[in-house]
């Protein structure tokens, strides 16, 4: 039988995984970060503009700043709710999937390092949600987030007196300084850019090789799983 | 030592000051603390009734910019009055007495002002090998300061060097400087940072001592806020161009010549806490930035180790010294995406059964 036939006819049974607000999450938070990304890169390193205009003409690098700060905040609370919902929506969901406080879950990521890194082991049957290895790298993007959070309403804090950055107007000290936490900034917006070439290649990796709709599980929230081999496993 | 203090006024006077250009004073200073005009009497009575507060203003690290700043000031009285005549009870650089008779001279202010003086530091406190790279009078600074600061009403730290141990501390330290705060505990500290300070701040945090006889108010750093609650590039005249994204791109572009903002070439002004866009410096004449100069930061803790003054973005640690953090990133970005494509290419190939078929190959199942 070819491999087409074959999957023709496996029983692919459809689960419902990632509820509407994760997938609202995920696809806010994609926008955002991507916005987050290139106007703070913008921020970073302007390009060079040479006409013989005078300032009062233009307020383009101000807008920029603007687009910043605002997606900033949706990025912010954004994550808050998605905090939330690890306390109250599905076990796909639930803050116990990513921090790894388990035994269980660290042999798990070592069998997934086995099987999709250095495939020198074979999947019997993949995970339904995230998978061990993903689920702790999103812990640690989790700590990024906070980490990118406090740093950036810290420097901010000194250009608006409204009361919630003001509350991380203490950061920069901790870091010692503006200058030093600005770097940091900016620094961590490369850990953004380089889970974001990962996570893409891997959410085609595992549609390519578990054919399981992961990469469409994100919009309808459904996934499959091959009841053949659910059922051999338990045997 | 026994007999009363001049009051500022009997001393201007003395000096052959006019009582207006002592008024002037008043004013002057009253503006520069950010007070509301109602409140020169206050302050020229402050003045005018206050006996002198008897300094002690001590020399430790430092290259002695923050004196010379401060006699720089743009009203001749401050330097007479606040400086010359306060109390050279005790400052190595512009007391008569040297030797024996200094150090006497500054015990004497302690013994007989016990808990009413003022002590003010210049420099930071070096701390390695018990202190030795700053010995005076054949003590160590830190020992010195620590005594000296035992029967002060308040200390001020003068400079970066107190403040936040500006050059002398940057990496790798071989002093161990240490600012004074870290150093002194349990006594108010009023840290006045900046290489030098502007001298109307440092005259201002003086006046608002003696005219309210407690210390300004600080921010998380002991700065007083009247002077360093706001960013030297939220008060700089070229913010516009910032705004409307016109930058220098080199020093001798047509962008230079036009004042566009020097973001780009390092200026520090939107990470700087500073008045030198209000203040000005030397007489109001100008500051770095209007004299077409970035902003070096000098009032920030760390500024000689966070990167170059003429960057924007600081060399990455441990990549060279032309790295950065977008040129690290890029780098490591190509590697991910040369990763990425690697493990796709292998993925074909030892995953081949599983993608025909379907099923793992036997010899993998353990």
């Amino acid at each position: 039988m070819n491999r087409y036939a074959r999957i023709e006819k496996s029983l692919m049974h459809p689960k419902y995984v990632w509820e509407l607000p994760v997938r609202f999450y995920h696809w806010i938070n994609a926008l955002v970060v991507v916005i987050l990304g290139v106007t703070g890169y913008i921020i970073g390193n302007p390009p060079g503009i040479t006409t013989a205009t005078e300032a009062s003409f233009g307020y383009w690098f101000g807008t920029v700043r603007f687009i910043h700060f605002v997606a900033a905040y949706v990025f912010f609370f954004n994550f808050v709710f998605r905090l939330y919902w690890g306390f109250v929506g599905n076990k796909f969901a639930k803050w116990k999937n990513f921090i790894p406080y388990t035994k269980a879950h660290w042999v798990d990521m070592w069998e997934v390092i086995k099987v999709d890194i250095f495939q020198v082991k074979c999947d019997k049957n993949p995970n339904l949600g995230h998978n061990a290895l993903a689920s702790f790298t999103y812990f640690l993007t989790f700590i990024v987030f906070i980490l990118q959070t406090v740093t950036g309403f810290g420097i901010y804090a000194a250009m608006s007196p409204s009361w919630f950055p003001q509350l991380f107007a203490w950061i920069p000290s901790v870091f010692g300084g503006d200058i030093a936490t600005r770097q940091l900034h900016h620094i961590l917006m490369w850990f953004f850019a380089l889970f974001a070439i990962v996570h893409v290649y891997l959410v085609f990796y595992h549609d390519y090789i578990e054919k399981n709709g992961v990469t469409s599980s994100m919009i309808g929230g459904w996934k499959f799983q091959d009841k053949d081999k659910v059922e051999r496993e338990k045997d | 030592m026994g007999k009363r203090r001049k009051t500022y006024l009997e001393a201007a006077m003395d000096k052959g000051y006019s009582r207006r250009d002592f008024m002037k004073l008043g004013a002057m200073m009253t503006a520069f603390m950010g007070l509301e005009s109602s409140m020169v009497a206050k302050v020229t009575k402050a003045m005018e009734k206050a006996p002198r507060i008897p300094i002690i203003w001590l020399h430790g690290q430092e290259c002695t910019c923050c004196s010379e700043s401060f006699i720089r000031s743009s009203h001749p009285l401050v330097a007479d009055i606040l400086l010359d005549l306060v109390s050279l009870d005790y400052t190595e650089t512009l007391m008569a007495p040297s030797g024996y008779q200094a150090e006497k001279s500054l015990h004497d202010t302690m013994k007989n002002y016990h808990g009413n003086y003022l002590l003010t530091v210049e420099g930071s406190i070096p701390t390695k090998e018990q202190g030795v790279y700053c010995c005076i009078g054949g003590k160590t600074f830190e020992n010195i300061v620590q005594e000296a600061a035992d029967g002060a009403k308040a200390v001020i730290a003068w400079g970066s060097c107190a403040s936040n141990g500006c050059v002398q501390s940057a990496n790798p330290n071989p002093t161990g400087a240490t600012p004074i705060h870290e150093i002194i505990k349990g006594k108010p500290i009023i840290n006045v940072p900046g290489c030098p300070p502007i001298a109307e701040v440092m005259a201002g945090v003086v006046v608002h001592l003696l005219t309210f006889d407690r210390i300004p108010e600080l921010d998380r750093l002991r700065r007083p806020k009247a002077f360093y609650s706001r960013r030297v590039h939220d008060t700089c005249y070229r913010r516009p161009n910032f705004d409307a994204g016109l930058f220098v791109e080199s020093f001798d572009d047509e962008n230079a010549k036009k004042g566009y903002c020097l973001y780009k070439m390092g200026c520090k002004g939107p990470v700087t806490y500073n008045a030198c866009g209000v203040i000005k410096w030397n007489n109001g004449v100008s500051f770095p930035i209007q004299s077409g100069h970035p902003c070096i930061g000098c009032s920030e803790e760390n500024f000689w180790d966070n990167g170059g003054f003429y960057k924007r973005l600081p060399n990455f640690p441990g990549f060279g010294i032309e790295s950065n953090a977008d040129k690290v990133g890029l780098g490591l970005g190509i590697a991910t995406g040369v990763g990425v494509a690697a493990h796709a290419v292998v993925t074909n190939i030892r995953k081949r059964k599983l993608i025909a078929d379907g099923e793992c190959e036997q010899k993998d199942v353990e």
